[in-house]
């Protein structure tokens, strides 16, 4: 995604820039709080507070981040090979089938311990089948997997509506969710890790999924970075013409990135599911799969940055409550406009500053922008 | 007779459902057309729709309502004209951007301003548009087949539905008859053809943006103004993205794009109107079914197994000059 | 000198690093056709896309019919008078000949009457030039020589005075070569100014009245076409560039390691690129392709390579048969022995956004080498890209630098040495040394008389024909995708020039 713009120091192209972004996105974000009638300064405040003060705050703000891991590496994998996975959402829902599957199965005869690894599994399977489609498209027959995987979100959303209302209800129930699961489909909460720093935490959702959201932040790096499939997912997603010359095969390795893709995405359906909520239940996912979208965008597609992108958006969603219940005039839906300012400027408009900047830097030291950097060096 | 009257009434509310999807995968023809790709059409909607309530809940007048809801919608294609025509962005992520912006704001807003929990106020008949009794429907309501026919199916409608079936031979006439048309269609197929002609192809994919905020305005108005009496909160319920694929399946062509809109009105009427109860021969549908068909149909349709669908070629690249 | 109908005074032009036009000058005069002849990237096309307005220039003037003029835009040029036929054509695949021909010169807001204005306008153009096309046919259904026929009447049909066309014979067989020709001088009887840019002299010596040389980026002569020669232009266009010395004994040639028979590719259109070539490549002789750039040499080696289908031909590696028309994988053929340097190197032969060591095993990934299981062996592979740094003298010494921060003969060697390191038995080479500086060229040059003398089959390609006169002993010249001739070893620069041109070739045919 790399304009057409003479180079930046790797500094101000991984730090400067996405800061400068990020701060417009606030601003005009801020805006919008003026506009309601509320003080923005305030605003921020009660929202770092509300998200970062005190065990109970930081357990919620983790716990979302933990969701919003899975998702950003999810769109990250697939931005690595070129390719716009939107479908995250509708293959996180997908993914919660899977967990359930295996929750509701086994429940009652293994612990969480065993039941922990064959619902990670079944997660990732049921993601990564629902982008396998999508994939197999358009690795075969050039679909546009940005349209195909919109489609399968609501494809996702009506077959999930459907098994719950008509399959999955147990029978004289009126909600449309399963059963509880019983103590086996249960994940360990980590509070004990937030009171370990002295801070309380009264009952958060914040479970053991954090420690796999991290591990698969790790994979990923290693994945992306470190194997020959991620060798050739970058190589893909840079150039299809080196990819073909490396003798890289196309369709194979869209599929492949794809599936790995929908596999994360799957597997964010464990924290509220097997984490939190103890059942599968409608919508569950909430817009985590298109806040992987400004994660990963904000990350650039790297685990070091989706890491703190995720805690910033866990941040927004814990803050954006307390937000709510202070500021009668704003609710959390704050936080979805502070997500679109944050992909519009981080995303679409991630070039509109880079000029300036580089002809800042370019008046400032001549070799650190642009051309003169390219003949460094000499032969 | 029980049964002629159902289809009747399912016909009726197919026109109805279909009228939103109508104005918005027209607009969406525009955009796509000149090679700019939109999926922010339920972004723009939405905040049309918001913005419609809005202001015929202030002034107390539909046409304002309208109006003001063009304006808004304008606005939202202008941003996504910005970051894909002037920018260069990535025209999927800005799509993306102006959804999530319109659902939050909406409801913001909606709640600064009104205090209903993001609801607009219930609206009076003067600030909504209304039913037109076309003449002579009650006198030849009586006639066999043909009276409740033109009784209940052609009249009877607001003016926005008459003006959304009135858009679409207008837009294959401005597409096909007229010089911006022919600039439009060609600067979507190939920007550089149209550069060297003389033709900014930054201006004139703006207009085709602009011509999608107006449409787009439109839709959202009829949802909010004229098919019901206010604003909800993500009243569109995905109608964007249902209006895309029902632009896809047509191929991006607009009278084609009137029967898919009709085709997936009449599956959401259908499923509304039977609810669970049985077919003859294939026995239960699952309602769910009935609401993902336009999703599957389109993906069929995606992946070439019943004819292809070739977007513009210039779609979705920003134009860049060679070198 | 008539009136002129074209000056261009300075023109100055640098697209980033390279220096596309320098300070150049020229007059056009009215009614005559102006040949501009270079080779590819001498900056013809970029000179005409200034004076369409399709490029700004960086400095310099413009005076069309004598006026200073300033074109900021396609739509300044054409209120000027001047048309232009692009290489490419800038054609709406999907639509009508008459679409095409009134985009942008409608009229009025309303199709139905410019349309008929058009219709009939375009028959009378037809009738006076020659130009037949059916104005309802679809652009995408006609062959390419009436798409470019569409391309003339669209500038006609604007009322230019002056046409530009830009290698407008690329796509046409030679009879419709003349025919276009033919097209040409009556619109210079008409008045009408033609400026034809081309690099096949025999076009200039047919049609032109006066004829520009272009040399990397700099005019460097102007002739009466009558005064002068094709020898004369060769040398020209060629330049006399210091003369390169290889130091290298007598070639030992061995076994048959690479042979072409029959060889035909298309390209997307259609277009035939390479026409049935044949040709062996032995161990321990270096082969070299001779042509001007465009005339099938880069199809030729990404078939070979395998990274384009081959139509029909059959290629055998090290003694066992290829299939090229099912599209081979280059993977395949480089564990069998086939390294690759491809012509280019940006967005083929490397990765610019990976760092250098990452580009040191590209295409060679999958080595277990480099493997430790699924994961890659960043030691082994940085140590392996360090040994190359040092044997190739690769500059900056850092294996972890992004390849973009690499200068162009820098960037050269990471391939070089990716593929000369492997021991191949096969090492296809193309442009070895475009936009590399001076002291690597010598340097690629040495290494690949080492290639050889190792006993390596060396096919080379190269626009640069002192290349080929020196590193390679056996030399084939390439004219529109055909293999035209094996001039001697000691044939003279201009002799293999005219092949290159193509004037053997015609006057043989004819």
């Amino acid at each position: 995604m790399s304009g057409p713009y003479a180079r930046l120091p790797g500094w101000a192209d991984y730090g400067l820039i996405p800061i400068i972004n990020l701060l417009v996105a606030f601003a005009v974000a801020g805006l919008v709080v003026l506009l309601v009638g509320e003080n923005p300064l305030r605003a921020a405040v009660i929202l770092v507070e509300g998200a970062f003060v005190g065990g109970q705050n930081i357990a919620y703000t983790l716990y979302y981040a933990t969701s919003f891991i899975f998702t950003g590496l999810a769109v990250a994998v697939a931005f690595h090979c070129r390719l716009f996975n939107i479908g995250g959402e509708g293959q996180a829902y997908v993914g919660g089938l899977g967990v359930a599957l295996v929750c509701l199965s086994f429940d009652a005869l293994f612990p969480w311990w065993i039941n922990f690894p064959l619902a990670i599994l079944g997660a990732a399977a049921f993601g990564a089948l629902w982008a396998l489609i999508p994939a197999y498209l358009q690795a075969r027959r050039g679909s546009h997997v940005v349209i195909t995987t919109i489609m399968f979100n609501f494809i996702a959303a009506s077959l999930m509506v459907y098994l719950l209302v008509d399959v999955l209800k147990p029978p004289g129930s009126m909600a449309p969710q399963t059963r509880t699961f019983l103590e086996g489909g249960q994940l360990p909460k980590l509070n004990w890790l937030i009171e370990a720093f002295g801070l309380s935490v009264r009952s958060a959702p914040f479970n053991i999924s954090f420690l796999l959201a991290l591990l698969a932040a790790f994979g990923v790096w290693v994945l992306i970075w470190r194997t020959r499939l991620g060798y050739e997912i970058r190589t893909q997603g840079h150039s299809a013409r080196a990819a073909r010359y490396a003798g890289i095969g196309q369709a194979r390795i869209i599929i492949v990135a794809m599936t790995v893709s929908g596999a994360l995405a799957g597997m964010m359906a464990l924290n509220p599911v097997m984490g939190d909520q103890h059942r599968l239940q409608l919508d569950f996912v909430t817009g985590a799969g298109f806040v992987g979208i400004a994660v990963a965008l904000m990350g650039r597609s790297h685990p070091a940055g989706i890491v703190p992108a995720a805690v910033l958006f866990g941040m927004l969603y814990q803050g954006g409550a307390e937000l709510a219940f202070e500021m009668p005039n704003i609710s959390r839906d704050m936080i979805v406009i502070i997500q679109g300012l944050v992909i519009l400027f981080a995303g679409a408009l991630e070039n509109m500053f880079r000029p300036y900047l580089q002809t800042v830097f370019a008046s400032l030291r001549p070799r650190s922008a642009g051309l003169a950097e390219d003949r460094a060096g000499g032969a | 007779m029980d049964a002629f009257n159902t289809v009747i009434l399912v016909l009726d509310s197919t026109i109805r459902l279909s009228v939103p999807l109508l104005f918005a995968a027209l607009a969406g023809l525009y955009s796509e057309r000149s090679g700019v790709f939109d999926i922010g059409l339920e972004g723009k909607m939405l905040a049309g729709a918001f913005a419609a309530a809005s202001a015929a809940a202030v002034t107390g007048s539909a046409w304002l309502g309208l109006g003001v809801a063009m304006i808004v919608s304008i606005f939202f294609a202008l941003v996504h004209g910005f970051a894909s025509i002037t920018h260069r962005g990535n025209q999927i992520v800005s799509g993306v951007a102006i959804n999530f912006i319109a659902a939050g704001a909406t409801v913001i807003l909606g709640q600064a301003w009104f205090r209903q929990g993001g609801r607009t106020p219930s609206l009076g008949a003067d600030a909504r548009f209304g039913a037109i009794e076309l003449p002579f429907a009650e006198a030849l309501r009586g006639l066999p087949v043909l009276g409740p026919i033109y009784a209940e199916l052609i009249s009877g409608h607001s003016l926005l539905v008459y003006i959304a079936f009135f858009m679409v031979p207008f837009t294959w006439w401005v597409l096909f008859r007229t010089r911006f048309g022919l600039r439009l269609r060609a600067v979507g197929e190939n920007p550089a053809a149209v550069d060297t002609a003389g033709i900014s192809v930054a201006w004139l994919r703006y207009r085709a943006v602009i011509c999608t905020g107006v449409l787009t305005g439109f839709a959202g108005a009829y949802l909010a103004i004229a098919q019901n009496a206010g604003f909800v909160k993500d009243m569109t319920a995905g109608r964007g993205f249902i209006a895309l694929a029902a632009l896809i399946f047509a191929k991006w062509r607009p009278l084609p794009v009137m029967v898919a809109c009709l085709l997936f009105g009449f599956l959401d009427a259908f499923a509304i109107r039977l609810g669970g109860t049985p077919l003859p021969i294939v026995g239960r549908v699952p309602v769910q079914l009935m609401q993902a068909l336009p999703y599957i149909l389109t993906v069929v349709l995606l992946a070439g197994f019943i004819g292809r669908a070739i977007p513009p070629r210039a779609g979705g690249e920003p134009y860049v000059k060679e070198r | 000198m008539a009136e002129a109908a074209i000056e261009l005074v300075g023109i100055n032009k640098s697209f980033g690093a390279v220096h596309a036009n320098k300070d150049i000058d020229l007059t056009v005069p009215a009614g005559t056709i102006h040949g501009i002849i270079g080779e590819n990237g001498a900056g013809k096309s970029t000179l005409m896309s200034i004076l369409y307005g399709f490029y700004q220039a960086d400095s310099g003037e413009i005076h069309v019919g004598g006026r200073r003029t300033v074109i900021n835009a396609p739509s300044d040029a054409i209120a000027c008078g001047i048309g232009m036929v692009h290489q490419h054509f800038m054609l709406v695949h999907n639509f009508t000949v008459l679409e095409n021909v009134i985009l942008g010169a409608e009229g009025e807001p309303l199709l139905k009457t410019s349309v008929a204005k058009a219709r009939s306008e375009l028959e009378r153009l037809e009738r006076d030039y020659g130009l037949e096309v059916d104005p309802d046919a679809i652009i995408e259904e006609l062959p390419v020589g009436l798409q470019q026929r569409v391309e003339i009447l669209k500038a006609l049909f604007r009322g230019a005075d002056i046409l530009i066309l830009d290698e407008p014979t690329g796509v046409l067989t030679p009879a419709e070569a003349d025919h276009l020709f033919r097209i040409l001088r009556q619109l210079k009887d008409e008045g009408k100014t033609v400026v034809l840019i081309t690099h096949k002299l025999r076009e200039i010596m047919a049609v032109t009245d006066n004829v520009s040389v272009m040399r990397q980026g700099s005019l460097v002569a102007t002739r009466k076409t009558a005064e002068t020669t094709v020898e004369e232009l060769a040398e020209l266009m060629v330049g006399r560039r210091v003369l390169l010395r290889v130091e290298k004994g007598e070639a030992k040639p061995g076994d048959f390691l690479l042979s072409v028979r029959n060889l035909t590719v298309k390209d997307s259109r259609g277009v035939t690129m390479v026409d049935d070539v044949s040709f062996d490549v032995r161990a321990g002789e270096i082969v070299g392709i001779a042509g001007v750039a465009g005339n099938g040499q880069s199809e030729l080696l990404e078939t070979i390579a395998g990274i384009r289908k081959a139509e029909s031909g059959e290629v055998t590696l090290d003694g066992r048969p290829v299939d090229l028309t099912g599209g081979a994988d280059p993977g395949d053929l480089r564990r069998r022995g086939l390294a690759h340097v491809p012509e280019d190197r940006h967005t083929m032969g490397l990765v610019l956004p990976f760092e250098e060591n990452e580009n040191s095993i590209l295409g060679y990934h999958g080595d277990p080498a480099y493997l430790k299981g699924p994961f890659l062996d960043v030691d082994a592979i940085r140590s392996d890209a360090r040994d190359k740094i040092e044997k190739y003298d690769i500059r900056p010494a850092d294996c972890r630098l992004r390849t973009a921060n690499f200068s162009g003969g820098n960037q050269q060697k990471i391939v070089l040495a990716r593929e000369m390191e492997r021991d191949p038995k096969v090492l296809i080479v193309g442009q070895p040394t475009r936009g590399v500086d001076v002291g690597a060229i010598e340097f690629i040059h040495k290494r690949l008389i080492d290639m050889r003398d190792q006993g390596k089959a060396v096919l080379l390609v190269s626009v640069e024909l002192d290349e080929i006169r020196a590193l390679a002993d056996r030399i084939l010249v390439m004219f529109d995708g055909r293999v035209v001739g094996e001039p001697p070893r000691e044939a003279s620069e201009g002799e293999i020039g005219l092949l290159m041109a193509g004037v053997e070739t015609r006057e043989a045919a004819e």
